[in-house]
């Protein structure tokens, strides 16, 4: 009940800071090219902000950017002709989410070879205490070759010298 | 074997912090402050055409700049870095090297351009508006100042962000404008 109660308050508080910065003026009348507008912002990165995307930011530029995707989608332009428009002037930097290619193979496969070269080291670590736990085992077992008799020699003066 | 693994750490963190140094090199030494290189570079200037400034009578678009070489210079009169830069503009035009084309970007009313021109000097050819970033987005301008060299054809040759100074211009972008009017 209490965690019902602590939810449905931090939803109240935190949501509107959830909500996109699209400003109500901008908005088309055209619902369904309104949501194609919005579909293209989602994926357009403000080139100012770093990490939002234009839908999400408040900065000046992030609105023009997406008036101009406003136009050009009420001009008749498909979704991906507006993204390719602004990657032609911005670069991939411009896409939230970047495009598997040769620039960008190390920031896609980079993780996963580092993760992977990991697993391989816990393996190894975890097979050579293994091996080192078996060598104990026959260490103690009966298995163990019995002790020459200049062993069992050693072994009582090392005893004796412990007892006096 | 072993040791060589050992090794591989110290390998990675030299490779990482060599191209981290590097960069912080060239920025620092005003060589390359290009950060986000353009995608434009070597590119036609995208078509565009902006409306004039209060009390000039024309504006600019791309057709203005065909035919010599150009500085196209993106200022506003809120920007403090503009300002930094802008007596260099003047010395430019005083001096007459070489053209700029002025766009007066995202100016919250229309006499702000004019009232900061007047104080400071005017050193434009032709001043586009562009109060919506329509130029500047086609530019794939991310702040203010940004300056392009723009050769004959139109095509965008050198993209400087930040103020122009007299060691830039030295350096790099004087020698380039006298390279590409030769062309």
């Amino acid at each position: 009940m209490i965690r019902t109660l602590t939810v449905a308050l931090m939803l109240a508080v935190f949501a509107p800071f959830a909500v996109q910065a699209v400003e109500p003026d901008e908005i088309l009348k055209d619902p369904v090219l309104e949501a194609r507008a919005r579909e293209v912002g989602k994926q357009l990165r403000c080139v100012v902000c770093q990490n939002q995307s234009i839908d999400d930011s408040h900065a000046e530029l992030a609105g023009d950017m997406r008036i101009l995707v406003r136009d050009r989608i009420t001009a008749g332009d498909s979704n991906q002709k507006v993204i390719d428009y602004m990657v032609d002037r911005y670069g991939d930097y411009v896409l939230l989410d970047p495009p598997f290619k040769a620039e960008t193979l190390v920031l896609w496969i980079g993780p996963a070879v580092i993760a992977g070269l990991g697993l391989l080291w816990v393996v190894m670590l975890f097979r050579r205490r293994k091996a080192a736990d078996g060598h104990m085992e026959l260490a103690s077992g009966t298995q163990a070759a019995p002790l020459s008799d200049d062993e069992r020699h050693r072994l009582d003066e090392l005893l004796k010298e412990d007892n006096a | 074997m072993k040791r060589f693994l050992y090794v591989i750490p110290l390998v990675v963190l030299i490779v990482v912090g060599g191209f981290a140094t590097r960069q912080l090199i060239q920025v620092s030494g005003g060589k390359s402050v290009n950060i986000l290189p353009s995608v434009l570079i070597n590119r036609e200037v995208p078509p565009f055409e902006l409306a004039p400034i209060q009390g000039r009578e024309r504006g600019f678009g791309s057709k203005d700049l065909l035919g010599q070489v150009t500085i196209v210079n993106l200022f506003g009169s809120w920007c403090v870095a503009c300002q930094a830069e802008h007596p260099f503009l003047v010395k430019i035009k005083e001096q007459g090297l070489v053209p700029i084309y002025g766009i007066d970007w995202r100016e919250k009313k229309p006499d702000a351009g004019p009232k900061w021109l007047a104080k400071y000097g005017d050193p434009y050819t032709l001043i586009g508006d562009d109060p919506h970033s329509k130029a500047a987005i086609a530019f794939g301008v991310t702040g203010a100042p940004e300056s392009f060299i723009v050769d004959k054809k139109g095509v965008i040759r050198y993209k400087q962000i930040g103020p122009i100074n007299a060691e830039i211009w030295q350096s790099t972008l004087w020698p380039l404008i006298q390279e590409l009017r030769k062309q």
